[in-house]
């Protein structure tokens, strides 16, 4: 059970990121999990208040994405589904495949509490 | 730097980081911001700096992984004796303390650093970061670590280490591929281990198991191993042998190695024309440049 690691190193990534744009607080982060991932969702829902107690992240709302796992055959080129223990392709049944979604961990998307700097608010309009 | 960065975006996950770019307000006047970082980043930094120690001195290592008295320390026990005189070995003995596995590896003459691990259940790199100091590296050729016996979460972690094996022993049953799927997807090589007790299982069939490691897409070769009567060991020292001279031969085009576990992700990685550096400093807020 290496959730609460994993949400520790969620929330030192998300306090840079709050850092860096000079909010006060931390309204939601958002994780996308896939199940190839290793990290089991429920846990890491469990771990993640633990995790933000006397953070800047303290009171954020947690939220989970679960991805699909998706495959493109190397033999026939098809893009399918798959389970976690059939990554064959759908079409054609080939095990040669390769995992084209379903193995993230990645953290997606930090709403931060007041302050749009001038600066940064100038490095948004780059975007 | 995309080699140290952790971050996988993919063609099945870009669509997160796309449209309308990574600061927006929300409806109720928050900045919400689109970040797309691994989880494990830090960990995976460490990792890349452990690479560099090894590479810095063309040591290969490689991380076992099964579930408890699987056979790790065994087969390292045989490896030793197989390879004494020929390759310089080191172990990081990270499975549980009081089990003395450190001992049994120093009593065939080889360095060995146990880690505290205590109630951990895998590995990271910042752990074996710690060990790597206290082995003088200098003049090895192979450096093992003995991960924590433990199926599930020891294959989320890089520790810096080259090449994943993934032992399964005939008494656990052939369907642990299948269970375990991050786990035996993430194996270079599939060390079946016991096999001397093969002849007496009825209910452990070696194609089965071999069927299961390819529903998980995964081409690793699979060596049957004993070290009870030594079954398989050539076939085992040789794959270190040929691992360790392809790492070498690498490191001379300035190339290294990285465990199965991020072969998708980075490959994608590289043949993706629009995923460029630039584009991912942009994404990767607050990672340490
Ligand atoms: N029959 C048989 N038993 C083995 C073999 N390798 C290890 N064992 C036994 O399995 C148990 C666990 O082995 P150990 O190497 O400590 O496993 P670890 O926890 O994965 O390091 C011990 O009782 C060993 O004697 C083998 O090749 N054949
Ligand atoms: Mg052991
Ligand atoms: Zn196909
Ligand atoms: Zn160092």
């Amino acid at each position: 059970m290496h959730e609460l690691s994993v949400c520790q190193s969620v929330i030192s990534q998300v306090e840079q990121v709050a850092r860096a744009h000079d909010a006060t607080g931390v309204s939601l982060v958002q994780l996308s999990i896939g199940p190839l991932s290793g990290v089991e969702p429920a846990l890491l829902a469990q771990a993640f208040p633990i995790a933000q107690a006397g953070t800047l992240a303290e009171g954020a709302v947690l939220e989970l994405e679960s991805l699909p796992i998706r495959v493109r055959c190397r033999s026939c080129g098809a893009e399918t589904d798959a389970a976690a223990n059939r990554l064959l392709c759908g079409a054609c049944g080939d095990w040669q495949t390769t995992i084209i979604s379903g193995d993230e961990l990645l953290l997606t998307r930090v709403e931060l509490i007041a302050t749009l700097k001038p600066d940064t608010a100038e490095e948004s309009a780059h975007v | 730097m995309c080699d140290t960065c952790g971050c996988n975006i993919t063609p099945g996950n870009r669509h997160l980081i796309q449209p309308g770019g990574k600061l927006a307000r929300t409806d109720n006047g928050r900045t919400a911001v689109t970040v797309l970082q691994s989880l494990l980043s830090e960990n995976d930094v460490q990792a890349a700096h452990n690479r560099a120690h090894f590479d810095g001195r063309g040591i290969l290592c490689v991380n076992l992984m099964s579930s408890p008295g699987s056979g790790k320390t065994a087969l390292l026990e045989a490896t030793i004796e197989a390879l004494a005189g020929e390759l310089k070995i080191a172990v990081v003995e990270g499975d549980l303390e009081t089990e003395n596995d450190a001992e049994r590896i120093r009593a065939k003459g080889v360095p060995a650093v146990q880690i505290a691990t205590g109630t951990a259940c895998h590995l990271d790199a910042h752990m074996v970061h710690d060990a790597l100091h206290a082995l003088d590296l200098d003049g090895l050729d192979i450096v093992f670590i003995e991960n924590v016996g433990n199926l599930v979460c020891p294959a989320s972690f890089d520790l810096g280490h080259h090449r994943n094996v993934t032992l399964l022993s005939v008494t656990e049953g052939d369907d642990k591929p299948a269970k375990y799927p991050v786990m035996f997807r993430a194996s270079d090589l599939m060390l079946l281990t016991k096999a001397d007790l093969l002849p007496v299982l009825d209910d452990f069939s070696v194609d089965a198991a071999e069927t299961a490691l390819r529903h998980l897409a995964n081409p690793a070769p699979v060596i049957e191993v004993s070290s009870r009567n030594g079954v398989g060991l050539d076939e085992w020292i040789d794959w270190l042998r040929s691992e360790l001279r392809t790492q070498r031969l690498r490191l001379v085009e300035g190339q290294t190695a990285h465990p199965a576990i991020q072969a998708d992700g980075a490959r994608l990685h590289g043949l993706d024309p629009a995923h460029t550096h630039h584009e991912h400093h942009h994404h990767s807020h607050g990672h340490a440049e």
